[in-house]
């Protein structure tokens, strides 16, 4: 299966360990992510002004990248581009009226018909590959880890275009336990991350952290699993601030999904980039004999 | 030739005032076939009407136009008037010069035009009206009540106190419905199966009614006065002429572990039970698939022990036919599902709240089991998880109810009080306790119901939190519950043993299934639709069914039985005559131009048209065709509108008089 791929700024900066270990772990159930051969911010907030039309410019440019390729469909990674992509989608189809302002006003674009299908990586491993076809494709099962799953609020919501149940969302522990790993559930799973107040307000961000991380080590979570760049960073990065601020705090780890895919499947630790962690999970994983 | 008669009243000034009177008796004279034509103050007065009875005599009327209001006034007045002077009521008809005209125009000229209009329309319309005779429907004066709950019992009681016989259907093994797993009740705090039981005891022991449980109402066919039910009964393979009651065969039936489905899952029952100790009849059934005779054909222990041989296997459903005058539905509430499996798309649910997941987080009918001393724990509060007596609990008010995103806009209306009563109750049992009660506002509109409220907040230490709740998790042993206080504007988090959640009341989850089969309305959620919502609130749109209890809207034990003798009077008022008297408005098939296309029988809404063969003298089937039952035809027209053979007519609106009318008006 092939699948146009838009990858955002995050993936080829920040989060290339993210990227590389997606696209393995893609090949390896038989999905190539195609990137996009143009493409470009995504917008990055999704506006929730009804006529600011302006900023729907940049997912809807995107949207028509893929129709210049023939696409009918794009997977992406990051909470924030799904998130953005799938609102533009849905305000343009709801309101035919500011279809044709937005096609008007991008007059050098081929019109843009509102058709192209946004998908998660995550929904693809569900919907089209089947967690029971990964399942049979593991080769490294990953027994014995212990996993909080933490999904963040943009997979989520609004309702109309998350991924899963918004106020109980069950994709990613059915993805670890299709790797034999053992999620542990926890309260704070949609809750928010902080998101961007970490640049200014990083002690709420910290606050946040502290709940997620602490109610995971409570209950014997080794490690966070998380699918968006930003809800990575904030638990990585904040998480060694907590630590400097109190002492005795449990440090865990946190893996993008994909991370712990790959190794499930035995692509190994290459194209996993663990090395840009700021918690290493590697002695982690090398005492559970994964690398 | 027509000798018709018009008479015009003025209301007071209600007509005269836009209408010119005068002039329009004038020109109304001048019409083709009118004798006399008039105008007075007050028609309807005494004077008004002797003025109409003497001109019927006078000038040998044979057809009268009265311009004035509105037929929805007057129309019974002026005929019964008619009458009295030898007419035929069908022959008289009214022109509405008021509603239709004075009232809703202010030019005087062109209101006077537009009544002599109204007034020469009516004129053509007499002239070719028929003489028209009453319909009489002979009445079985039986009724049939569907639905053992406290509505259908009570009506079933007062039905009976009438002296008529009453067939009682109910689904379950025994009577009571939701009242008998109640604990005790709002505001009084009297026990609900204390109050309830003897009128269960009632119902089985009054000789004109006739009590089936474990049966359903299978068909409902036939009209007012005139229905044809069948019912089926379902094996209880337990022969109940021979059984005393006694108790062995529950005793000692192996399989003992089947969630009970009256302890709302929290108890235990056997495969042969009785669904509580006060049940009525106490007589066991089978559950069939539990059973390890009928699942494996092992055991058969109840057989065995039982010493009067009731125990009966082989026991067939049985399909018992009946004929009844009157039905009343009362076929009572669910709860609305709180968990993840929904019953429906516009249902969401809560997953939030983790109803599936832990079993300290129980709903409202769970809670009053813990509570009833007759329960799973003999009225001790403790929490289905390790049996631990909860020191604090959390109620939330207003799961499912008044929130459309979760598929449900309308209040439940009973929670507010039951949610108090419940954080009442908890602390008398539990002193060193704390109920929290979440919730949107407190509606307590009832005799003694803010008192009560009070009370659970002033006497009995209730703390009451405005706000919703957004979550429900579990730390340890105990339940986070994580919401809003709107008062103080700021979130909470409550660390609570239990958890008790006030689910909306649904309707029966078949709802929708049976209105249709017994041929009544529902609203969009599902409840029963009454005729009117203020004027006919217990009778359906369907004459002879009438409704009773929460399968109406969400109620409380005082109004379900309210309604249910206000359901049982007009079951009374029916049946005080031998026949029933029907307006003749009805429709007509011409059974020689009829096709048999059986447009009409598809739109009839109240499918009072039926396939009828005709047959020559030796029986043999020459042709089908369409006919009208007019115990059933409530003359709204729509099969004249629908036949394609024109072979349809509405007594009293035929095409001819309605053509009439239409060319009355284009006569300039």
């Amino acid at each position: 299966m092939k699948i146009h791929y838009y990858p955002g700024c995050t993936l080829k900066v920040t989060a290339t360990q993210f990227e590389s270990s997606a696209i393995a772990s893609a090949q390896a159930l038989g999905v190539e992510m195609l990137e996009l051969q143009r493409w470009n911010c995504c917008g990055t907030v999704y506006s929730l002004a009804n006529d600011d039309l302006i900023r729907q410019l940049a997912p809807i440019r995107n949207l028509i990248r893929v129709r210049n390729e023939n696409g009918n469909a794009v997977t992406t990674l990051c909470s924030m581009c799904l998130n953005t992509l799938k609102s533009a989608n849905l305000l343009i189809n709801e309101n035919p009226e500011k279809k044709r302002t937005i096609n008007a006003f991008m007059d050098e674009e081929e019109d843009y018909d509102g058709g192209v299908e946004v998908v998660h990586l995550l929904e693809i491993l569900r919907d089209r590959v089947g967690f029971e076809e990964v399942r049979g494709k593991v080769t490294q099962p990953l027994s014995g880890l212990r996993a909080s799953p933490y999904y963040g609020c943009l997979l989520l919501r609004p309702e109309e275009i998350g991924i899963d149940r918004a106020e109980s969302p069950t994709i990613l522990e059915d993805l670890l336990k299709s790797m034999s790993a053992e999620p542990i559930d926890s309260p704070y799973k949609a809750e928010c991350c902080g998101s961007y107040q970490t640049v200014d307000k990083a002690d709420l961000v910290i606050e946040k952290t502290r709940d997620i991380v602490s109610w995971a080590a409570r209950n014997k979570a080794q490690c966070i699993v998380v699918s968006c760049p930003l809800c990575f960073f904030n638990l990585d990065e904040r998480q060694k601030d907590l630590a400097e601020r109190e002492s005795g705090t449990a440090l865990l780890p946190v893996f993008y999904f994909t991370q712990l895919l790959a190794l499930a499947l035995g692509l190994g630790a290459e194209v996993c980039g663990f090395q840009k962690h700021v918690i290493d999970p590697r002695p982690l994983l090398s005492s559970k004999g994964f690398i | 030739m027509s000798r018709i008669g018009v008479f015009i009243c003025h209301c007071g000034e209600n007509i005269a005032r836009t209408v010119d009177c005068a002039r329009l008796a004038e020109e109304s004279g001048k019409l083709p076939g009118v004798m006399v034509s008039v105008d007075y103050k007050y028609m309807c007065s005494d004077p008004g009407q002797n003025m109409i009875k003497r001109a019927i005599a006078e000038h040998k009327l044979d057809g009268v136009v009265v311009a004035a209001c509105s037929p929805h006034m007057h129309e019974p007045t002026f005929r019964a008037a008619v009458v009295q002077s030898g007419m035929n009521p069908y022959l008289c008809e009214m022109a509405n010069i008021r509603e239709h005209c004075s009232w809703v125009h202010t030019d005087r000229e062109l209101a006077t035009e537009k009544a002599i209009d109204l007034v020469r329309v009516m004129v053509e319309k007499v002239k070719r009206n028929q003489e028209l005779f009453p319909i009489r429907v002979p009445i079985t004066k039986r009724a049939l009540v569907i639905g053992g709950g406290i509505a259908g019992i009570q009506a079933a009681l007062d039905i009976a106190a009438g002296g008529h016989e009453v067939i009682l259907v109910e689904r379950q093994p025994s009577v009571g419905g939701n009242m008998a797993r109640l604990s005790e009740t709002f505001p009084t705090l009297d026990c609900s199966q204390c109050i309830l039981t003897p009128r269960m005891v009632e119902v089985a022991r009054d000789p004109r009614i006739t009590l089936y449980t474990y049966a359903e109402v299978e068909e409902v066919e036939g009209f007012v006065g005139n229905f044809k039910v069948k019912i089926r009964q379902k094996a209880k393979s337990v022969n109940a002429d021979i059984c005393n009651g006694c108790g062995d065969c529950w005793n000692k039936c192996p399989m003992k572990k089947i969630p009970s489905e009256f302890d709302a899952g929290l108890g235990y029952r056997t495969a042969i039970y009785v669904p509580f100790p006060q049940a009525v009849p106490n007589t066991p059934v089978i559950d069939r698939e539990h059973c390890l005779k009928f699942l494996k054909d092992k055991c058969g222990v109840c057989a065995k022990v039982c010493t009067r041989g009731a125990i009966d296997y082989e026991m067939q459903d049985e399909i018992i036919e009946a004929e009844v005058g009157a039905i009343v539905v009362a076929t009572g509430y669910d709860l609305y599902g709180i968990g993840k499996e929904q019953p429906n798309e516009r249902w969401k649910g809560y997953g939030e709240y983790n109803y599936d997941t832990y079993k300290d987080v129980i709903n409202g009918i769970q809670f009053e089991r813990l509570l009833s001393a007759s329960g799973p724990t003999q009225g001790e509060v403790r929490r289905p998880s390790d049996g631990k007596v909860p020191k604090s609990v959390a109620f939330i008010a207003c799961v499912g109810s008044r929130d459309p995103e979760k598929g449900i806009e309308y209040c439940s209306k009973i929670c507010c009080m039951y949610v108090a009563k419940h954080a009442m109750l908890y602390k008398h049992k539990v002193h060193d306790g704390q109920p929290y009660i979440f919730y949107m506002d407190i509606r307590a509109g009832g005799k003694n119901y803010e008192e009560f409220v009070r009370r659970a907040v002033e006497e009995d230490g209730v703390l009451y939190i405005r706000g919703r709740v957004s979550k429900i998790y579990k730390d340890g042993d105990q339940l986070v519950v994580v919401g809003a206080d709107t008062l103080s504007d700021s979130q909470v988090q409550i660390r609570a043993d239990l958890v008790v959640l006030a689910t909306a009341m649904v309707p029966h989850k078949n709802a929708y299934e049976f209105a249709q089969k017994i041929g009544i309305a529902c609203g969009s959620e599902g409840f029963y639709s009454e005729a009117h919502p203020k004027l006919r609130p217990v009778e359906t749109m369907t004459a002879g069914i009438y409704l009773a209890g929460a399968c109406q809207a969400p109620k409380d034990i005082p109004d379900a039985v309210a309604q249910a003798s206000a359901a049982a009077s007009k079951v009374q008022l029916l049946f005080s005559s031998d026949e029933l008297e029907r307006e003749p408005i009805v429709a007509k098939v011409n059974e020689v131009t009829c096709v048999h296309c059986r447009n009409c029988i598809r739109v009839c809404p109240y499918s009072a048209i039926d396939d009828k063969e005709i047959r020559d003298r030796h029986g043999n089937l020459i042709r089908m065709v369409a006919e009208v039952n007019e115990g059933m035809c409530m003359g709204c027209g729509t099969c004249v509108a629908a036949c394609p053979s024109k072979s349809v007519q509405l007594a009293g609106f035929n095409d001819e008089q309605v053509f009439a009318e239409i060319l009355a008006l284009g006569h300039e």
